[in-house]
């Protein structure tokens, strides 16, 4: 039996609104009392948290690995080192390796591996359809079986409707999540950056706000025929929060998150062709941003997820249409999304709900809440401390961020899984 | 055992389907089929009921079990027996059937067996012929012979149909055969349940009196019957299952799954059989439990009946102007 006490924290729970002085009993990699201090076992770990604020470990829900298949841009071992010092806990990757996770041999091979390097929980996604290809449906319930949390073809939306009706009905057979990148593929086709004046006078080609509304609307449309679950991801338009929301109300199985560049920055973050703000989907105007900002506060948007994207200088230093999409964001996906709080939008316990316990559930994960049995995987930080994003103390691999620079305020400094300290700031 | 089967109580026509049978009927199909059981096991099995009737097999779509059991069933009732197969991807549709219809129709036959991969087009067929038809499976729709078939099967091992518990298992989407399954055994008074991946289920599929389940150890629970269909990969476009490995581990019969039937539960399949992708071989092949072979002896016996009591009213037919 291994025994910790984590004491002298300022511990916010989401789930039960609870934010209030206390400590933390772990016993076996399990919380095994709240406010038990004085029935700490003699020979227990203590780790004192000088009243910084503990809440469950951060769940990511959208993070790309890049293993197998391109293991010089990240792996999961600096995924892990860069999500523990993010105070991520739990990520959930997508399916888009190569080759991609669609194979039962592929779900236990990310399984092992993330066994075997044991910083942070990791578990993955597996293709809707065979190869990613849109056509044919993956082995739903085996997959599922094998560990496979939802089905999502990664980057690509399922845009056949037919074949998304069918992979609703399918998973909904198992009551299985699908997972949609919702943009209209041939109305977003050879697109770099969202459509408007900026694009414009960039000379770009545009992806009008319109292809992700279209795609959810859609996709509603196939989830009230089906009664399945379904998750839009990275959300980033006004129109889409307003047809989800309305979705919502009338009772749907429908969820949604949105990452940190959706609310943190704008279209006019490319500003001389920076590719490292080109993303998918593309950044939006300021009317979208707020409104990102706005479903993040109404709980329209559920859950907040890094959307991390790493890719290596090769993918990035090209001409802005000829570039990759996607940024890095294990490590900074904590101090931006705290922004929404030292910036008054969001009450930090509601924050913390949409980086913890929604994702969990959404996903049906036993992580994100502080309660007696649940895993002792938790993030401490420092709420207030100022420092500055630099590139040069990414743990990830690939660099490929646009918050390089950023002064930010709150970061982890002790992160911890399953009892045990994975990243400690030592500050 | 001597049966009048003028005294019986029939008033159809055609046979296109289930749909609109009262229980009486379906009880004398099968009571006149059962009286056709032991002769069919005898060494003469040639009868006269028929003598003189020419019945025509026309299939639009590729048999060989259901054509061979209308085939024997006319040439022991003592009926000339006519195949023809059009194939399905030599015609065009819809005129030429009929076309091919009149022109045979024109030859004065007693009773056309109509099999046609198209929903609809054997009663299609029925409405252009003056003679008695009989649905032989058209589309998705209905197959009437097999349902009666079934029925009979049941009736023999378990003494009736009313109160039994059925689950129809796997592709009831493009099942014919699921279809007027569901209609007889409701007519008769047993209960059905529905067992199938959600891609494989029709809309509001329990709007036809039927219990829906997605799990076949709920759906198997305590049934009396275990009715397995084919996967139908011929009438799939597109991905309904992704593969045949994932569907035998969830919807495919096994011993595992069968647990939770009644201890006497008896197994059925239409065949033919999908072995390894909707049912175990071994549970297939069990001799105590598995009536597969028995529901094709049935066949025969029904498909008698089903021609004897449409032609026993016929007079000369009309003229052809």
């Amino acid at each position: 039996m291994s025994a910790t006490v984590i004491r002298n924290a300022r511990l916010l729970d989401p789930a039960s609104g609870r934010d209030g002085t206390g400590s933390i009993l772990v016993i076996d990699g399990v919380i095994a009392a709240l406010d038990g201090g004085n029935g700490a076992p003699s020979g227990a770990t203590m780790i004192d948290c000088r009243g910084h604020c503990l809440a469950p470990g951060i769940v990511d829900m959208r993070v790309q690995l890049r293993e197998p298949g391109a293991e010089h841009m990240e792996n999961m071992v600096s995924a892990s080192h860069a999500a523990a010092a993010g105070g991520i806990t739990t990520m959930a990757a997508l399916p888009n390796t190569e080759p991609p996770i669609d194979d039962v041999a592929l779900v236990d091979f990310v399984a092992r591996r993330a066994r075997d390097i044991g910083l942070v929980n990791i578990h993955t996604y597996a293709a809707a359809t065979k190869g990613l290809k849109g056509r044919e449906l993956t082995e739903m319930g085996l997959l599922a079986e094998a560990g496979a949390l939802a089905f999502t073809d990664g980057l690509r939306a399922i845009a056949d409707a037919l074949v998304m009706r069918r992979a609703l009905s399918y998973a909904r057979t198992f009551d299985l999540l699908i997972i949609q990148h919702p943009e209209e593929p041939n109305l977003a086709a050879g697109g770099a950056m969202t459509e408007g004046e900026m694009a414009t006078r960039l000379g770009l080609p545009g992806i009008t706000p319109a292809a992700e509304v279209m795609m959810v609307e859609r996709d509603l449309r196939l989830v009230e025929i089906t009664g399945a679950r379904y998750h839009a991801a990275h959300i980033s338009t006004a129109a889409a929060i307003e047809a989800i929301r309305a979705a919502k109300q009338r009772g749907l199985p429908v969820t949604c998150d949105t990452a940190p560049p959706y609310f943190a920055l704008n279209e006019t973050a490319v500003g001389e062709y920076r590719t490292f703000a080109k993303l998918s989907p593309p950044l939006r105007g300021e009317w979208d941003r707020r409104a990102v900002v706005e479903g993040l506060r109404d709980g329209t948007i559920d859950a907040i997820a890094s959307d991390h994207a790493p890719h290596d200088q090769d993918s990035k230093r090209l001409p802005f249409t000829s570039a990759e999409s996607g940024i890095i964001g294990l490590e900074t996906l904590l101090p931006l999304s705290l922004e929404l709080y030292h910036n008054g939008h969001l009450p930090l316990i509601s924050l913390l709900r949409a980086l913890t316990c929604a994702p969990a559930d959404i996903l049906r994960l036993p992580a994100g809440r502080l309660v007696v049995g649940a895993p002792a995987d938790f993030v401490v930080f420092d709420l207030d401390r100022p420092w500055q994003i630099a590139e040069e103390d990414f743990r990830s691999k690939s660099k490929n961020s646009p918050f390089d620079g950023r002064p930010v305020q709150g970061r982890a400094i002790k992160t911890i899984v399953g009892g045990r300290v994975v990243y400690d700031s030592k500050d | 055992m001597a049966f009048d089967s003028m005294m019986l109580p029939f008033r159809h026509r055609h046979l296109l389907g289930i749909e609109g049978f009262s229980p009486d009927e379906i009880t004398t199909i099968l009571d006149l089929a059962e009286s056709h059981v032991e002769p069919n096991r005898q060494a003469d099995k040639k009868r006269s009921v028929m003598r003189g009737r020419t019945i025509i097999n026309l299939f639009f779509e590729n048999s060989t079990r259901t054509r061979t059991s209308f085939e024997l069933a006319g040439k022991r009732l003592g009926g000339d027996v006519i195949n023809m197969s059009v194939s399905g991807s030599s015609i065009k549709k819809g005129e030429t059937m009929i076309d091919t219809a009149m022109t045979l129709n024109a030859m004065h036959p007693d009773v056309l067996v109509v099999r046609h991969p198209e929903s609809g087009a054997v009663q299609l067929l029925s409405e252009k012929v003056n003679c008695a038809v009989i649905n032989a499976g058209d589309g998705s729709h209905e197959h009437p012979t097999q349902a009666l078939l079934d029925a009979l099967t049941i009736r023999r091992r378990k003494g009736g149909l009313s109160g039994l518990i059925v689950a129809i298992c796997g592709d009831i989407l493009h099942s014919r055969v699921a279809r007027s399954n569901i209609q007889l055994l409701n007519i008769m008074g047993a209960r059905v349940r529905l067992v199938a991946p959600r891609t494989l289920l029709p809309a509001e599929a329990e709007r036809l009196g039927v219990d829906v389940f997605h799990d076949m150890r709920r759906g198997l629970k305590d049934v009396d019957i275990v009715m397995m269909l084919r996967l139908q990969t011929e009438r799939m476009h597109g991905s309904f299952v992704p593969s045949t490995r994932e569907y035998f581990h969830f919807f495919g019969l096994d011993y595992d799954k069968l647990a939770v039937a009644k201890p006497d539960a008896l197994i059925m399949h239409p065949g033919p059989m999908n072995r390894g992708v909707e049912i175990d071989s071994e549970v297939a092949d069990d001799i105590d439990r598995s009536v597969i072979r028995h529901q094709v002896e049935m066949g025969v016996a029904v498909r008698m009946a089903c021609l004897e009591l449409l032609t026993r009213d016929l007079g000369n037919g009309p003229a052809i102007p």
